[in-house]
């Protein structure tokens, strides 16, 4: 039985969630050198059309078809064969089975697009694009499977998570580390020449972007419009908030209030809050959002103290934020809240912790392992890296002849 | 004649265009640079901790003199882009052969 207002929400999530994506393609791109800005949100936009496109082909199928050993999704659903407008059996039974799928569809697209900022400024455009279709193939489809498939084994065995925390953020985080050693540094990281953001201004703006479109990608996952809803969208807008504001303090503690900062703090409160949105009061997102800025914040001087050049800390925000928020959930979840969650150690259940713990484990190790080797059969048989001229020239202009700011002559 | 090329930092550009205009030189160009002296480059925030900037950013004023007003455009400049701090720039005069105002096919001293 269809739902009007549920059907309403989830589309319109839908779109919120799609625009987030462009929204990451300006959060990335103000943050690389001018010469890589435009190739930069390319690699995003691209994700839209080439995700966008294998979703509906047999990703939707592989990630939400009738389970097979708990494991992966059947090609039942291949190129959308038996998703209509009648609702799906099973998940999200108000609304029509497209709108469900479509929703699906903006967040395998946006998590391939959050990978991309590990690689900036030195990745072959041609390489990226073949990784990006492995990966949807071999690591998010089935850790969404097992996360929110019907039948997944993480869904039996009660790992909770509401909008993506593993699936989107610690997938994608921990994916970004792997591809980025295999890739190297930036050709001069090493030796401390400066990496200087292009544009800030453009990165408040695509964090803007994000913190709105994340109400859809929230709020949304509750699948109707209701009270679990705004409970969400809440418990949302506290964290990032509160991670906002964190950050703007620790940036200002150790020298001045950094715009780039409360950008970044926003998005890690937004990341940590994903998976426990729906399940936790929504003034539990002080303690998450708070709790998120500061590991974030640590865990990104950690990674430059290491010489590492996960370029624009993919792993540090939505690896630990995801981390932090996956164990988060298990503390502070209340079934008081959502009736189809569990209480967490803070309301007498310490097991639902170590279950949110082998969630993050499992989605951990198979993504760092998984992309590692994807990413070196891509290297292996193309290259993943540009030549040290186009590198040096930079991607806008060796990657797609275009350039982000026009000539001189007018 | 001589060129004065002057680098300035760049909220000193209306004090020097001022004392320019006061010898009676309106004419100049104005170019966004980067640069260093012996202050070397800046810290600059990057989203937790920092990174260095070698190059700061100046502006460079250039102006066509004729060779008895060097002096006193020297002096003007000097006096109205120094702070006494480190980072106020550096002056260069070097020789001009001729000069040609465009519109009018006018050359030399006239050109100026």
């Amino acid at each position: 039985m269809i739902d009007c207002a549920a059907t309403a929400w989830v589309l319109v999530s839908s779109a919120m969630v799609m625009l987030m994506t462009p929204g990451v393609a300006l959060f990335y791109g103000g943050m690389v050198r001018r010469k890589n800005f435009l190739s930069t949100m390319m690699m995003s936009f691209a994700a839209l059309g080439l995700i966008g496109l294998l979703w509906v082909l047999y990703g939707y199928s592989l990630s939400f078809g009738p389970d097979r050993a708990s494991i992966i999704g059947g090609l039942d659903f291949v190129l959308l064969a038996g998703v209509g407008q009648a609702p799906s059996g099973v998940y999200a039974t108000t609304i029509p089975h497209l709108a469900f799928m479509v929703f699906q569809g903006m967040f395998a697209i946006i998590t391939v697009a959050l990978i991309t900022g590990a690689v900036v400024e030195r990745i072959k455009f041609s390489a990226l694009l073949v990784f990006s279709v492995l990966w949807m193939t071999f690591v998010y489809c089935p850790v969404a499977h097992w996360v929110w498939g019907d039948g997944g084994w993480l869904a039996r065995l009660g790992a909770l998570d509401f909008a993506g925390g593993t699936v989107v953020h610690i997938a994608a985080g921990v994916s970004a580390l792997a591809l980025a050693s295999l890739l190297g540094p930036r050709r001069g990281f090493r030796e401390g020449e400066p990496m200087e953001p292009g544009n800030i201004p453009m990165v408040a703006i695509g964090a803007g972007l994000l913190w709105f479109g994340w109400f859809g990608f929230n709020a949304g996952s509750a699948l109707a419009s209701g009270g679990l809803a705004a409970s969400a969208f809440v418990a949302t807008n506290i964290s990032a908030a509160t991670a906002a504001f964190v950050w703007m303090i620790l940036s200002w503690l150790h020298q001045r209030p950094s715009l780039l900062g409360v950008a970044t703090g926003a998005v890690a409160g937004l990341v940590a809050i994903t998976p426990a949105a729906g399940f936790v009061s929504p003034i539990m997102g002080i303690p998450i959002g708070a709790g998120a800025a500061a590991l974030c914040y640590y865990c990104m001087l950690f990674r430059m103290k290491r010489g590492i050049d996960e370029s624009l800390d993919v792993w540090a925000v939505h690896g630990m934020g995801g981390t932090w928020g996956a164990l988060a959930t298990g503390i502070f979840a209340s079934v008081a809240v959502n009736s189809a969650g569990a209480d967490g150690l803070l309301y007498g259940n310490p097991g639902q912790l170590l279950l949110q713990l082998a969630g993050v484990a499992a989605v951990w190790v198979f993504a760092l392992t998984v992309t590692w080797v994807l990413g070196k059969l891509v290297d292996l048989a193309m290259g993943l890296r540009v030549s040290v001229v186009e590198e040096t020239v930079g991607l806008d202009i060796s990657q797609h002849g275009e350039r982000a700011y026009g000539g001189m002559l007018k | 004649m001589k060129k004065v090329e002057a680098i300035i930092r760049e909220e000193k550009l209306e004090p020097v265009r001022k004392a320019l205009e006061a010898i009676g030189y309106f004419g100049m160009t104005i170019s966004e640079v980067s640069g260093r002296g012996k202050q070397g480059g800046v810290r600059l925030q990057w989203r937790a901790g920092e990174y260095r900037v070698e190059f700061l950013p100046k502006l460079k004023v250039e102006v066509v003199v004729m060779d008895e007003d060097v002096a006193p455009a020297l002096a003007a400049i000097t006096r109205s882009a120094r702070t006494g701090e480190i980072g106020d720039g550096k002056i260069f005069v070097m020789p001009v052969d001729d000069a040609v105002r465009i519109r009018t096919g006018d050359s030399g001293a006239n050109a100026v």
